[in-house]
C-alpha cells in the first residue's frame, strides 16, 4: 500500500468528482491549445494566401508582359501604317544645292526663282498637297549676339486645280518674328517684345517649344522682309511639299519625276518626318506598353496589400480575442478546481483524521490530494490537448485537409501542455491540500 | 511500563464557558495488561485516550509512551512514534471507504516501513475470519466486520499499546465479545491495551477497570 494506490482507488471512488476536475483541466488546456493552433493555422494560411497572390500577379504580369508585347507590335504596326498612309514631306532644292552642305550646316546657299512656287501650285501635280517656299541662311543676329538659322517663309501656297484646305503652316505676317527655343530662353524674350535684326524691328508672335534639333536655334520670319534681308528677292532657297502621296513602292521617284517635269532644274529629296513618325509610332507603343504592364503591376500589389491586410487584421483580431477570453478561461477553470478539491477535502475530513492517527505525515495527507490534482492535469492535458487540437486544425481551415495535422502539430506545444497542466492544477488545489495537512485529528475524531 | 500516564489536565474553553474534561489523571498500563476505564458520556474517556495516544496535547501533565514523551516531538515526529508504536480502535471503526478490507488494513504501512506488510495483512485478516471478505469494501460490510478489519489496520504494525474508544458501541453482544476477545488475546500476548468504554462487559475481559467521572478517576 502506498500514497498513489490510495490516490488511485479515490479517484475510482469518486468518478464525478474527478470527471469535474478532468473537464477543468481539459477547457483550459484545450482553449490554450485551441487558440495557439488557429493562430498557428491563420499565420499559415495567410502565408499561403499571399504567396498564391503574388504567383496569380507575377503570372498575370508574365501574361500581361507578353500580351502588352504583342499589343506593342500590333501597334507599332498599325502606327507606322497609319503614318505611311499619311504621307510624307519632300523639299524641292535647286539642282546644283551640295546636300552636304544641308546635311552638315543646315544651310542652303543656292537658289531658284520664287515663281517655282507658283508654276507648281499651278500646275496638275497630284501626288503634293501642301507647298511652303522658304529662304534659310546660317546668320549671326548681333543685336542678340547669337549665330541662329533665319528662314523666311511665306505660309502655304495653295495649289491652284485643289479645294482651299486649312493650311499645315500658317504664314508669318510681315513685323513679325517667330523664335525657337533656345532663343527665346537665352535672351529671356517674351511674346509681344519688340527685337531689332540688323536694324529692323520685329515683333515676337510666338515662342515655340523645346525641339530638341535645329528649330530651337532658327528665327522665323516673312518670306519678302527674309528675301530683302538676305540680298535674295524673288528668289527662295527651296520649296518644302508636304504630306505628299503616292500609292506607288518607291514614291519619292515617282514624285520626282512629276516635279521634274515641272521645274527642270531642280532636285527632290525627302525630309525627316517620316522617320520621325514611326520613332514616335514605336515610342508610343512602347509608352502605352509600359503604362499598361505598369497599371498590371500596381493592380497585383493593391490586391497583395488588400490581402496582407485583411489576413494581418483578422490574426489581430483572433489574437485579441484569444489574449481576453484564454486567461479568463484559464483562471476560472482554476479557480473551478480549487473549489473541487476543497469539496474533496472536506468530504474526506474522517479519512484525513484516521490517516493522521494511523501515522501518516503532513507531507503525504498533502502529497494524497496534490497527487490527485497533478493526474487530473496531467490527463486533462492529454484531453484538452487533443479536444483543441483537433478544433484548432478543424476551425484553421488549412487545405489538403489531410496534411493540416501535419503542418499544424507543435511538440513544443504538447510539452507545455503536459508540463503546465498539472502544475496548473497543484497551484489550485495547494490551499485546500495545506488546509487538510493542517487538520486536527483529535477534533476530527472527536467529533465523530 | 509501557504508557505512564502523570497527572493529566485538560480543559476545554467553549461558548459555554469551561468544560474540565481531565483533572489532575494518574494511570499507567503495564505490558501485558488490559486495562479498562469506564464512565458515562462526556466524562473525559475519549479526551483521555488521544491524550495518550499522542493526538492530544494535554494543559498539565505528562505522558510517557514505552519511556517516551510524544509530546516531546514535532507534530510529523510523532505521527511516526504514533505509527511505530500506538494502534488506534475507534467506535465509528473510520475506515477509509474506497478501500478494501486487504487496503485498509494495510493503510499504516503508508507512514512506517514494513517488509512484510502484505503477509501481516493477510495474517491478521485470516486471524479475524475475514478471508472471505478481503477485496469487500466497508459498504459492504457488517459492523462486527467493519469492527474487526479496524482491529486488524491497528495491529498491522505491530504496535506497543492498543488504544481502543468505545470499540463495542456499535455492535451487537456476540460481536461486542468477539472485539472484547480479541483486545484481551493482544494483551495475553505481551501488548497493553487501554479501553475505554462504558460498556459494562469490559469488566469481565479486562485485568484491571478504572471508573471516570467529570474527569478524574474513581476506584470500580
Amino acid at each position: 500500500m502506498n500514497v498513489w494506490r490510495l490516490v488511485l482507488q479515490e479517484i475510482a471512488h469518486r468518478k464525478v468528482n474527478f470527471a469535474m476536475g478532468l473537464l477543468s483541466v481539459a477547457v483550459a488546456v484545450a482553449s490554450f491549445v485551441g487558440a495557439t493552433t488557429l493562430l498557428q493555422a491563420d499565420r499559415i494560411r495567410t502565408d499561403e494566401i499571399l504567396s498564391e497572390r503574388k504567383q496569380q500577379v507575377e503570372q498575370a504580369v508574365a501574361e500581361k508582359q507578353q500580351e502588352v508585347k504583342q499589343a506593342g507590335k500590333q501597334l507599332e504596326d498599325a502606327m507606322r501604317k497609319i503614318t505611311k498612309g499619311l504621307g510624307f514631306n519632300l523639299l524641292i532644292l535647286p539642282q546644283d544645292q551640295d546636300l552636304n552642305e544641308l546635311h552638315a550646316g543646315g544651310t542652303l546657299s543656292k537658289t531658284m526663282p520664287a515663281e517655282y512656287v507658283d508654276r507648281l501650285a499651278n500646275s496638275n501635280i497630284m501626288t503634293i498637297n501642301h507647298l511652303l517656299p522658304m529662304v534659310t541662311q546660317k546668320f549671326h543676329w548681333k543685336e542678340m549676339d547669337q549665330t541662329i538659322h533665319l528662314v523666311g517663309t511665306r505660309g502655304e501656297v495653295p495649289l491652284a486645280h485643289r479645294d482651299l484646305k486649312k493650311p499645315l503652316q500658317d504664314q508669318v505676317p510681315p513685323g513679325s518674328m517667330v523664335v525657337g527655343f533656345q532663343i527665346h530662353t537665352k535672351n529671356s524674350l517674351r511674346k509681344d517684345q519688340k527685337v531689332t535684326l540688323q536694324g529692323r524691328e520685329f515683333t515676337v508672335k510666338e515662342l515655340k517649344p523645346q525641339q530638341g534639333n535645329r528649330d530651337d536655334v532658327t528665327a522665323w520670319i516673312n518670306l519678302a522682309e527674309a528675301q530683302d534681308l538676305l540680298g535674295r528677292q524673288n528668289l527662295v532657297n527651296g520649296i518644302l511639299a508636304l504630306e505628299c502621296n503616292c500609292a506607288t513602292q518607291d514614291r519619292v521617284a515617282e514624285i520626282r519625276e512629276d516635279v521634274a517635269a515641272i521645274l527642270p532644274g531642280t532636285q527632290v529629296i525627302e525630309s525627316g518626318p517620316p522617320a520621325l513618325a514611326r520613332a514616335e509610332a514605336r515610342n508610343k507603343a512602347k509608352q502605352t506598353a509600359e503604362e499598361s504592364l505598369a497599371r498590371e503591376k500596381a493592380a497585383g500589389a493593391a490586391a497583395i496589400d488588400s490581402d496582407t491586410t485583411n489576413r494581418t487584421r483578422l490574426t489581430e483580431q483572433r489574437e485579441q480575442v484569444a489574449a481576453v477570453l484564454v486567461p479568463l478561461v484559464i483562471i476560472g477553470c482554476a479557480v473551478w478546481i480549487g473549489f473541487l478539491a476543497l469539496m474533496n477535502v472536506r468530504q474526506r475530513t474522517s479519512e484525513v483524521g484516521i490517516l493522521r492517527a494511523i501515522g501518516l505525515r503532513s507531507v503525504q495527507i498533502m502529497t494524497i490530494f496534490l497527487g490527485k490534482a497533478v493526474l487530473i492535469g496531467l490527463i486533462g492535458a492529454v484531453v484538452g490537448y487533443a479536444a483543441g487540437f483537433g478544433f484548432g486544425v478543424a476551425a484553421g481551415e488549412l487545405a489538403p485537409a489531410e496534411d493540416a495535422w501535419s503542418r499544424l502539430f507543435a511538440p513544443g506545444l504538447l510539452v507545455l501542455a503536459v508540463l503546465m497542466a498539472p502544475l496548473l492544477s497543484a497551484v489550485a488545489s495547494w490551499i485546500p491540500a495545506v488546509l487538510a495537512a493542517r487538520e486536527d485529528p483529535a477534533v476530527i475524531l472527536q467529533a465523530e | 511500563m509501557l504508557l505512564n500516564l502523570q497527572s493529566l489536565t485538560k480543559t476545554y474553553h467553549t461558548a459555554n464557558g469551561e468544560v474540565h474534561a481531565l483533572a489532575d489523571v494518574s494511570l499507567s498500563v503495564d505490558d501485558g495488561k488490559f486495562q479498562a476505564v469506564q464512565g458515562p458520556s462526556g466524562c473525559g474517556k475519549t479526551t483521555l485516550l488521544l491524550i495518550a495516544g499522542g493526538l492530544l496535547t494535554p494543559d498539565g501533565g505528562q505522558v510517557l509512551v514505552d519511556g517516551k514523551n510524544p509530546y516531546a516531538l514535532s507534530p510529523d515526529e510523532r505521527a511516526g512514534f504514533r505509527a511505530a508504536n500506538i494502534g488506534f480502535v475507534f467506535q465509528q471503526f473510520h475506515l477509509v471507504p474506497y478501500l478494501n478490507v486487504l487496503d485498509n488494513v494495510l493503510a499504516p504501512a503508508m507512514a512506517s516501513h514494513l517488509p512484510d506488510a502484505h503477509d501481516r495483512a493477510r495474517e491478521l485478516i485470516a486471524h479475524f475470519g475475514m478471508q472471505d471478505r478481503i477485496h469487500h469494501v466497508p459498504g459492504q460490510l457488517s459492523t462486527g466486520e467493519r469492527q474487526r478489519t479496524a482491529l486488524a489496520r491497528a495491529l498491522l504494525n505491530r504496535p506497543k499499546i492498543l488504544l481502543a474508544d468505545e470499540p463495542t458501541g456499535n455492535l451487537d453482544h456476540d460481536h461486542a465479545d468477539s472485539v472484547l476477545g480479541y483486545l484481551r488475546e493482544f494483551a495475553s500476548d505481551g501488548g497493553a491495551v487501554l479501553l475505554v468504554t462504558h460498556d459494562s462487559r469490559a469488566v469481565e475481559y479486562a485485568q484491571s477497570v478504572t471508573n471516570i467521572e467529570h474527569g478524574q478517576l474513581v476506584p470500580a
